[in-house]
C-alpha cells in the first residue's frame, strides 16, 4: 500500500511537471493535428496540397528573455508575418539549458519530419553532430558558430557581434564621465565573446584613456551574480556599462539605480529600462533564415555558413527613442556604423 | 598589481557585495537546516525558491506592494513545504527523490505562470537600503554592513533566531530529537510528526522567502530558472556548517566573499584566467568541506522515515 501511493505521488508530481513544460509539445501536437486534418480534406477535394514550411527551433532560455533567444524567435515571427501563418508553422522548445533535454527535443523535432531544426546554442553542437547523419532529409541549422561538421543537411550561422559592439563601444566613451565602462559577459565565447572584443575595440579607437572593466561570470543564467558583477563595476568608477546574454536583466536594474548607462546587445533591452538604455545591437536572424529557407525550398538542406552583419542589415544599432542621446553622440556611431559597412574600419586590425 | 584589491574602497565593497550575495543562501539554508536537524533532507528548495522569487514579484507587480508580495512568497513556501513534509512523512517516500520531483514541479511551474502571466521580461521597485541612523554613518562599517534592504538584516536575524531556537527552547530540543533518535523522542510523548511538519515547512517558508530576496529585493526581476542553482549550494552549505546555524552562516559568508572577491579581481584586470577566478569560490568551499565534514556527524535520522514500533 505503502509503495503504492509513493509511485502515485511521483506520477502526480512527473505530471504536474510535464504540465508546466507541455506548453511547446502542445503546439507540437496542435500543429501535428492541424497537418492531418490538412492532409484528410485535400483528400477528399482533390486539390494540390500547398505544404507550409515546418520550423522547430529548440533554445536555451525563454523566447521572452530580452536577449539570444528571443532574437531567434522574434526572427521565426518575422517570417511567419511575411509568409502567413498558413504557410509557415513554428513550433520551439524553451529553457533547454540541460543539454540532454535539447537533443531528446531536436531528434523529436527530426523525426516528426520538420523542414527546418534550429539548434539554437552553441552547446547543442555536439548533440546535432550525432542527430543530424540520421535524418539526412531533414535540415539542421545551428549557432553561433561557423562549424557546419561537413555535413550536407546542416547549416550554420554566426552574428559579427563585434560590429555592433564596436559601435556601443565608441558611443560608450564617449558618453562616459569618469572614462571606467563595465562589461558583464556569461562565458567567455562565441558572439558574447566578439560582442565584448568590439566593445572594447570601439571604445579603445574612441578614447585611448578609458578603462573597459569586463567580467565573466561563467554562467548565462547567474542572473543574481551578473547584478553583483554590475554592482562591482559601479563600485569600481564604471558610469557606463554593457553586456550580452540573458542573465543580464538583473544588471540593467543595477545600473538603474545606480544611475548608470547601459548598452544592449541581442534583442531590445530599453523596455527594462528606457532611461537609461541608449542603444541596443538588435540581431535578424530572419536575414539568413531566409536565405537557408530557400535553399531547402531547392532541395539543398545544408552545407554552409551564414553571418548577420552590418552590411546585410542582419545587425541593426536601434537608438532609444527616449534617451536625449547628443547629436554629436549619434553621429559618431553613424559614421562607425557606415566605416564598418564600407570597410573603412577594421575592428580588429 | 594585487596590492589593489587591499584598498578601502575595493575591501568595502568585496565586503559589503558579499553580504549581500549571501542573503538567499541564509534563508534557504536556515530552513534546510531546520528540515534536516528534524530528519528530512529536502532537496527541493531549488524549486521552492523559484516559486517563491515567482510569487513575490508577480503579486508586487500587480499590487504595487512589495509586502503583499512577501505575504505571497510565504504562503507559496509554506504550501510547498506541507506538500513535502506529506509526501515525506505521511507517504514515507524517499526523500531525495521526492525532493527532485519538488525542484523539477517548481521550475517548470514557475516558469509556466511567468509565460502565461507575465510573458516578457519585468521589473519593480523592489526594497531600498534602509538607512539606519547612526549605525549607517560608521565609517567602513556603515558602509559595509548597514547600507541594506531589509530582507539582508532579515537573513541575518534568522541566523541568530534559528540558533536560540534550536538550541535553547523547547520546540528545539524536539526537533534536534526527532531527528537523532525519533522512537525516544516518540517514547517521551514527543509527536515526530508534527515536530517534523512544522520544520520542512518552516524550510518551506524560508526558501520562498529566499525566492523573494532574489526577485524583489536585490535583482527586482523575475526570469526562467533565475535561482540557477542557488538552492543546491544552500543545501551543501548546510552539510558544510555541520547543521549549525553560525557554521551555515560562516560557509555562506564565505563562499559569497571569494565570489565577490572574483568579481573584483576580474574587474581589476589581475592577470588570472577568468575561467579559474569563476571556479575560486567553488574550489574553496569544497576544500573547506572537505577540512570541516570529518568533524560533524549529520542527524541520526536524517532520511529515516520514522513508523511506530518500528
Amino acid at each position: 500500500m505503502k509503495k503504492l501511493k509513493i509511485t502515485l505521488i511521483m506520477l502526480l508530481l512527473v505530471a504536474l511537471l510535464f504540465t508546466a513544460c507541455g506548453v511547446e509539445e502542445a503546439e507540437v501536437a496542435e500543429v501535428v493535428e492541424e497537418a492531418v486534418v490538412v492532409e484528410e480534406v485535400e483528400e477528399e477535394e482533390v486539390v494540390e496540397p500547398t505544404e507550409p514550411f515546418r520550423v522547430a527551433v529548440v533554445m536555451p532560455s525563454a523566447i521572452t528573455d530580452l536577449a539570444f533567444s528571443q532574437s531567434m524567435y522574434d526572427a521565426l515571427i518575422a517570417i511567419q508575418e511575411e509568409r502567413g501563418a498558413e504557410n509557415f508553422e513554428i513550433v520551439y522548445s524553451e529553457g533547454m539549458f540541460v543539454v540532454d533535454d535539447a537533443a531528446a527535443a531536436l531528434r523529436d523535432y527530426a523525426s516528426q519530419g520538420y523542414d527546418l531544426v534550429i539548434a539554437h546554442g552553441s552547446q547543442y553542437g555536439s548533440s546535432l553532430q550525432e542527430i543530424a547523419p540520421d535524418f539526412l532529409e531533414t535540415s539542421f541549422a545551428w549557432g553561433t558558430t561557423v562549424d557546419t561538421f561537413g555535413m550536407p543537411n546542416v547549416f550554420a550561422y554566426e552574428a559579427k557581434s563585434e560590429e555592433g559592439g564596436y559601435v556601443n563601444g565608441v558611443m560608450a566613451a564617449m558618453l562616459s564621465e569618469s572614462g571606467v565602462l563595465g562589461v558583464v559577459g556569461p562565458i567567455e565565447t562565441g558572439d558574447a565573446k566578439l560582442y565584448v572584443d568590439g566593445f572594447a575595440a570601439g571604445v579603445a579607437a574612441t578614447n585611448a584613456d578609458a578603462q573597459v572593466n569586463t567580467n565573466w561570470i561563467g554562467s548565462f543564467s547567474d542572473v543574481a551574480l551578473a547584478s553583483e558583477a554590475a554592482q562591482t563595476h559601479i563600485g569600481a568608477g564604471a558610469d557606463v556599462l554593457t553586456g550580452t546574454a540573458q542573465m543580464v536583466v538583473g544588471a540593467i536594474g543595477v545600473a538603474e539605480e545606480n544611475s548608470a548607462l547601459w548598452f544592449g546587445t541581442q534583442s531590445s533591452q530599453t523596455s527594462l529600462a528606457s532611461s537609461i538604455v541608449v542603444a541596443n545591437q538588435v540581431y535578424h536572424w530572419e536575414v539568413v533564415l531566409k536565405q537557408m529557407i530557400d535553399l531547402i525550398e531547392g532541395g539543398t538542406y545544408g552545407g554552409q555558413y551564414y553571418e548577420i552583419t552590418l552590411v546585410n542589415d542582419g545587425l541593426e544599432i536601434e537608438f532609444n527613442a527616449d534617451y536625449a542621446l547628443p547629436d554629436d553622440v549619434k553621429a559618431a556611431a553613424v559614421a562607425a556604423v557606415d566605416g564598418i559597412v564600407d570597410g573603412s574600419i577594421t575592428i580588429f586590425p | 598589481m594585487i596590492e589593489q584589491l587591499f584598498t578601502k574602497a575595493v575591501l568595502v565593497g568585496i565586503l559589503s557585495s558579499g553580504i549581500r550575495l549571501a542573503t538567499p543562501y541564509l534563508y534557504a539554508s536556515m530552513g534546510e537546516t531546520f528540515s534536516q536537524r528534524s530528519g528530512v533532507l529536502n532537496l527541493g528548495v531549488e524549486g521552492q525558491m523559484l516559486l517563491g522569487a515567482f510569487a513575490a514579484f508577480y503579486i508586487s507587480f500587480t499590487t504595487g506592494n512589495l509586502w503583499f508580495g512577501m505575504l505571497a512568497a510565504i504562503i507559496t513556501g509554506l504550501l510547498m513545504g506541507l506538500a513535502m513534509a506529506f509526501v515525506s512523512i505521511n507517504l514515507q517516500a524517499v526523500q531525495g527523490i521526492s525532493g527532485i520531483g519538488f525542484y523539477l514541479f517548481g521550475l517548470g511551474m514557475s516558469d509556466l505562470l511567468f509565460q502565461k502571466l507575465l510573458g516578457t521580461v519585468e521589473t519593480v521597485s523592489g526594497f531600498k537600503p534602509i538607512y539606519i541612523p547612526w549605525l549607517s554613518d560608521i565609517p567602513i562599517i556603515g558602509e559595509i554592513f548597514f547600507n541594506q534592504n531589509i530582507l539582508v538584516y532579515g537573513a541575518y536575524f534568522l541566523v541568530v533566531a534559528a540558533w536560540f531556537v534550536l538550541n535553547k527552547t523547547t520546540l528545539g530540543l524536539k526537533i534536534k530529537a526527532v531527528g537523532e533518535s525519533p522512537q525516544a523522542a516518540d517514547s517521551l510523548g514527543v509527536s515526530v510528526s508534527k515536530v517534523r511538519y512544522f520544520a520542512v515547512a518552516f524550510g518551506g517558508i524560508m526558501s520562498g522567502i529566499a525566492g523573494a530576496s532574489l526577485s524583489i529585493a536585490l535583482l527586482n526581476v523575475f526570469q526562467q530558472n533565475m535561482t540557477s542553482g542557488l538552492g543546491f549550494i544552500a543545501i551543501a552549505l548546510v552539510y558544510f556548517g555541520g547543521w549549525r546555524p553560525w557554521a551555515v552562516m560562516g560557509g555562506a559568508l564565505l563562499f559569497s566573499m571569494v565570489n565577490s572577491l572574483q568579481l573584483w579581481v576580474q574587474v581589476l584586470n589581475i592577470p588570472i584566467p577568468s575561467d579559474f577566478a569563476v571556479m575560486m569560490p567553488y574550489v574553496l568551499t569544497i576544500f573547506a568541506l572537505i577540512v570541516t565534514v570529518q568533524r560533524v556527524r549529520p542527524p541520526s535520522a536524517l532520511t529515516k522515515p520514522f513508523e511506530r514500533g518500528h
